[in-house]
């Protein structure tokens, strides 16, 4: 009986999940070698990847700082509306991308709320890099703190104390204790973020205009690329992207067996 | 027969509740703990807090007419209804394979467990427009399963089952990774007197697993469903986008957004973020309505 189960997992995850993997693949490489290097050499595509780089090297920046703040003030903290506060850090996981691109439009949109202060600043948040960036960490927020915040929780506070009677200052004892042990689900958390960021389309379709050369992500690339009817080099930059996915995979498991194995130590 | 896997090994012992209440020292003098707790706060504040309320107060702008007018638009309400419909159809799906797929990875040991269980996670890496762009090449009307779907009259891509299939594919690990940790905490002690005293395998999973699942295999589902219903690149690129067939409420929201429609666009938004909001808050309180405080 218990083989049967197993088939039916196998070829279930086997059909929904590779089977396209494999798609791909096949499809890109048939577009041949010269098609494949002239793509991805194109200025375009270049600053495509240049951009989403810098994006999600921001963001993921952004999301763990305060991440690992947020996870010690839920974890360690006690004042009222406690909960609420993990509420919040989940809502970005329910919320669709694309309502999170309105709310960048609203808030700095033509007619937005902060649009008054900064276009007297002179500085443009809509249609550029920053809202793409804002709005990425937005969708980033929940990984790393989903992350660290059982860690911080099973782990406790004797080590720490420990340290403090032991002479460490606060500063000393979050570098030495705490962020040691909660390494590899920080790990973990940035691994999820950097995967999330890169693949953002819904919200930063929204707020960036897509202007080509200037606010163009590679996922922004891709859907241009097939709006244009130039199949071969979206499947291209998409592969790109997918074999990007597949090393981030390897290190989001490797990351989570580690931060397994510490949780039974 | 089942075996004992590495998770089932003992967790460290809880601490004691007035380990838990005492500060931790990296918080401990009143700066520090301010400090932090501040800086918490405004972040949370500032970076989602206050763009939920700001897209909910455009949503009212002007009442319940911006709702109106934008329903009254050519294919909303079928745009709506599709992506209701599809989300349950994927929750329910997902939630059937997904805690099966679960309980293959927790209970039994074969050749390939890992393989399964990384190939499971592969959604979270995935760009979901990639997703799409896979779906497009492997079913699309140019490559040899399309075709061959075609000549029988089932076509996948611009069509609601390529919808499906993406949604599925996105869904599943989250409600994997939902229910993996409540099964791992099942004593499976239990399973195992149900076995020996006779029990089938189903019954004993239905009358002895399965209510102690129920809260998890919730959560898992109402985030498929909360998740799918919010979809947007990988259908944007699967389904054609045909108003009234295969046109979903995301795809209208950004429609309406770049038709410089927004107070339209942010009502049918406040709709779905509504329908988020209560679903996130909904399996909050079950997730931690089945862990011991």
């Amino acid at each position: 009986m218990h083989w049967g189960f197993i088939a039916i997992a196998l070829l279930y995850v086997g059909i929904l999940v590779l089977a396209p993997l494999v798609g791909i693949a096949w499809v890109a490489i048939q577009a041949g070698w010269s098609t494949i290097a002239t793509t991805l050499r194109q200025p375009d595509v270049v600053h495509a990847f240049y951009l989403t780089a810098v994006i999600t090297l921001i963001t993921v920046a952004v999301t763990s700082v305060f991440g690992v703040i947020v996870a010690l003030v839920i974890t360690r903290d006690r004042f009222p509306g406690r909960p609420l506060m993990s509420a919040f850090v989940d809502l970005p996981l329910a919320v669709s991308p694309v309502i999170v691109g309105l709310m960048a439009a609203v808030l700095f949109g033509r007619g937005g709320w902060f649009e008054p202060w900064f276009s007297s600043h002179g500085i443009q948040i809509l249609f550029a890099v920053p809202s793409m960036v804002l709005v990425t960490i937005f969708i980033c927020i929940p990984f790393v703190i989903r992350e660290v915040v059982p860690v911080l929780k099973e782990l406790g506070v004797t080590e720490e104390e420990a340290a403090r009677t032991l002479g460490a200052s606060s500063l000393q004892t979050f570098f030495r204790v705490t962020l040691r042990n909660i390494r590899w689900g920080l790990l973990y958390g940035v691994a999820l973020s950097t995967a999330r960021a890169i693949g953002e389309i819904g919200a930063v379709l929204i707020v960036s205009g897509a202007i080509t050369g200037k606010t163009e992500t590679a996922t922004l690339i891709i859907l241009r690329f097939f709006d244009q009817y130039q199949d071969a080099q979206g499947y291209i930059v998409a592969i790109t992207l997918a074999l990007v996915s597949i090393l981030l995979l390897v290190a989001i498991e490797t990351f989570k067996r580690r931060q397994e194995r510490m949780r039974q130590t | 027969m089942s075996t004992r896997t590495l998770e089932h090994a003992a967790l460290p012992p809880p601490e004691s509740p007035e380990a838990g209440r005492r500060r931790s020292v990296v918080l401990r003098g009143v700066l520090a703990r301010w400090g932090l707790r501040g800086t918490a706060i405004l972040y949370l504040g500032l970076m989602i807090a206050l763009p939920a309320f700001a897209v909910i107060v455009h949503g009212f702008s002007d009442g319940l007419q911006s709702l109106r007018d934008a329903l009254a638009a050519p294919g909303a309400r079928e745009a709506i209804r599709l992506t209701l419909v599809l989300g349950a159809v994927t929750a329910i799906v997902n939630v059937i394979f997904g805690t099966l797929v679960a309980y293959v990875l927790v209970r039994y040991e074969f050749p390939g467990r890992s393989w399964l269980s990384t190939i499971v996670d592969i959604p979270f890496a995935i760009p979901t427009l990639v997703t799409g762009v896979m779906l497009r090449a492997l079913y699309g009307p140019n490559s040899p399963i399309g075709s061959f779907l075609e000549g029988h009259g089932i076509k996948v891509i611009f069509a609601q089952s390529g919808i499906l299939l993406a949604l599925l594919f996105v869904t599943l690990p989250l409600v994997v990774r939902t229910v993996q940790p409540v099964l791992l905490e099942i004593d499976e002690t239990e399973e195992e007197a149900a076995r020996v005293l006779g029990a089938t395998r189903w019954y004993t999973f239905r009358r002895v697993v399965l209510p102690k699942l129920r809260a998890g295999i919730a959560a898992g589902g109402l985030l498929a469903f909360a998740r799918a219903i919010g979809e947007f690149g990988a259908v944007v690129i699967v389904s054609g986008n045909i108003v009234g067939r295969t046109l979903t409420a995301p795809v209208l929201i950004f429609q309406l957004a770049s038709q410089f429609k927004p107070e339209e666009a942010a009502a049918i938004a406040t709709v779905l973020f509504g329908i988020s909001f209560v679903l996130v808050l909904v399996t909050e309180r079950l997730v931690r309505g089945k862990a011991p405080a």
